[in-house]
């Protein structure tokens, strides 16, 4: 280990930098890309179908897991095609503005114990403030594209993104009055105890919980709340002018909104790293001790439960949407911020005190 | 009493469980996708594919050239010219069917009073150039020959109920 150290060590910081956000960039591409393969294969077995199992690697079959690759290189090689009388720099930047903050927001991630790329005490406050900049992409994609159908669909997606902004917001308000801390990696080392998963924030904080879910889901604009693409209304929405890799690039971006939600979700409420089972089972073993390998699989029930919602549930009424926004979601956060603050106060066992 | 109750499940998403565990269970189930080129779907006795026609036994073409198939094709993709033979028998000397025209609707099938006209249990066929797709005389033919015993043992199955 010693050279290693010492070779990292003499690298400058930048490129010390640029190694770490790669590391965090191309697992979390490869996982996109996954995802949809995995989008496919799921929603096809609760059609009572297959999905795709033909693509494959060197003659193999494999389930189709090349189907992927496949897709990412044909979207590679298809023209960009740009409609007449469309704001071309707009156009263009609109996908870039889409997947900047849904990669920008991994930077506060902490994935393990002090394994974060930028361990910032406003951790939250930033993420909040990247997960928000991403419906710029899609309303500047939907004025730029000259197109009916893409404005209307960047005027839904930004309606409903503003509304369930707040239930989030308040949602992750609670979480920060339970912890005490902005840092996501503190917040994760206030959910440890000796109890294991009954420690975690998601008992004390259920109600918000799952409004936080719920506003994810509308947030990333997934079935049931995909008012902004609703392919059956306003054929694909804000980027129904897209083509190739401009459109591949918001595919990504929507992907790896999913992806974060689904992480942020079980760092905030499922403990992130810390193994559920009480600390006197998992104490010395590394498999059932805390680490990296929980938050991942808390990270993947989550990605499953966007894809199981995909396949279970009609598409929202726009005007449900916002009731269900502001109507249901809001006064919910609110009343359960207080009580979060009264257990806070009364130091409640065994999560306060 | 029953608006609260509906409040109720309606706030703990009740009814959203019980689809999310349907679709779960269906998630585990059997699933019914035949991989076509390996495996495929039985194909009833009355499927009406790719047109041939058929010979008697002696070898003796069936096709009398009487024209009510082309008379009664809806799309009007069958063409017949027909001309006596030496023999003083009607026979057709032309019999073109535009596969492109053709909806494969069976009435030149059931019109024919000599089950000369048939169609097959081909559903595999395709064309690579224009033109391809008229059948002439000769290539229904040999379609009729290379399947007659499959044909054959299919008009008889159905032979109660046409």
């Amino acid at each position: 280990m010693g050279p290693v150290i010492e070779l990292w060590t003499a690298l400058p910081v930048v490129i010390q930098i640029v190694i770490k956000i790669l590391a965090i960039m191309l697992p979390l591409m490869i996982m996109v890309a996954y995802y949809t393969y995995a989008e496919r294969k799921v929603i096809s077995y609760m059609q009572v179908r297959v999905g795709p199992n033909r693509v494959g690697f060197f003659g193999w079959r494999l389930w189709g897991l090349g189907q992927p690759i496949a897709d990412a290189v044909k979207l590679m090689f298809k023209e960009i095609i740009i409609p007449t009388g469309a704001n071309k720099l707009l156009f263009l930047i609109a996908p870039t503005l889409a997947i900047g903050p849904a990669l920008a927001a991994w930077a506060v991630f902490p994935f393990d114990a002090g394994l974060v790329l930028a361990d910032i005490n406003a951790g939250l406050l930033y993420i909040l403030a990247m997960t928000s900049l991403g419906v710029y992409g899609v309303i500047i994609a939907g004025w730029a594209s000259n197109s009916k159908y893409a404005l209307l669909g960047a005027i839904r997606s930004a309606a409903q993104i503003v509304s369930y902004e707040i239930a989030m917001g308040f949602a992750l308000v609670g979480v920060l009055v339970a912890a005490g801390s902005l840092n996501l990696g503190d917040i994760v080392e206030a959910q440890q105890g000796g109890l294991g998963l009954l420690h975690w924030f998601w008992l004390p904080l259920l109600p918000l919980f799952l409004v936080y879910f719920i506003s994810g889901v509308a947030e990333t604009n997934r079935a049931p709340f995909d008012v902004a693409e609703g392919e059956s209304e306003i054929v694909a929405g804000f980027h129904v002018e897209y083509s190739g890799m401009a459109f591949a690039v918001f595919f990504l971006a929507e992907y790896a909104n999913m992806i974060l939600i689904a992480a942020l979700s079980a760092l905030m409420f499922l403990g992130g790293w810390l193994s559920p089972l009480p600390e006197s089972w998992s104490e010395d073993s590394v498999l059932l001790g805390d680490g990296f390998h929980w938050l991942l699989l808390k990270t993947f029930g989550f990605m499953f439960l966007f894809l199981w919602f995909r396949a279970t549930f009609p598409r929202y009424r726009y005007d449900q949407i916002m009731r269900l926004g502001w109507k249901v979601f809001i006064p919910i956060t609110i009343v359960w911020i207080v009580v979060v603050a009264v257990m806070r106060m009364a130091q409640m066992p065994w999560w306060f005190n | 009493m029953k608006a609260i109750t509906n409040y109720i499940s309606s706030l703990f998403l009740f009814e959203l469980f019980k689809g999310l565990g349907v679709t779960g269970s269906y998630f585990f189930g059997r699933k019914f996708t035949l991989s076509y080129p390996e495996q495929k779907a039985p194909v009833s006795p009355r499927f009406r594919g790719l047109h041939a026609l058929r010979r008697y036994p002696n070898g003796e073409e069936r096709c009398i050239a009487c024209k009510l198939c082309e008379a009664v094709c809806p799309a009007l993709a069958i063409t017949i010219d027909a001309e006596p033979r030496t023999d003083g028998t009607r026979r057709t000397t032309r019999y073109d069917i535009d596969l492109f025209k053709c909806i494969y609707c069976g009435f030149c099938e059931e019109s024919c009073p000599v089950d000369s006209i048939v169609e097959t249990r081909i559903y595999e066929y395709h064309f690579e150039e224009r033109g391809e797709q008229i059948m002439t005389k000769q290539m229904l033919l040999e379609i009729g020959d290379k399947y007659e015993q499959q044909l054959a043992e299919d008009r008889a199955a159905q032979a109660n109920v046409r």
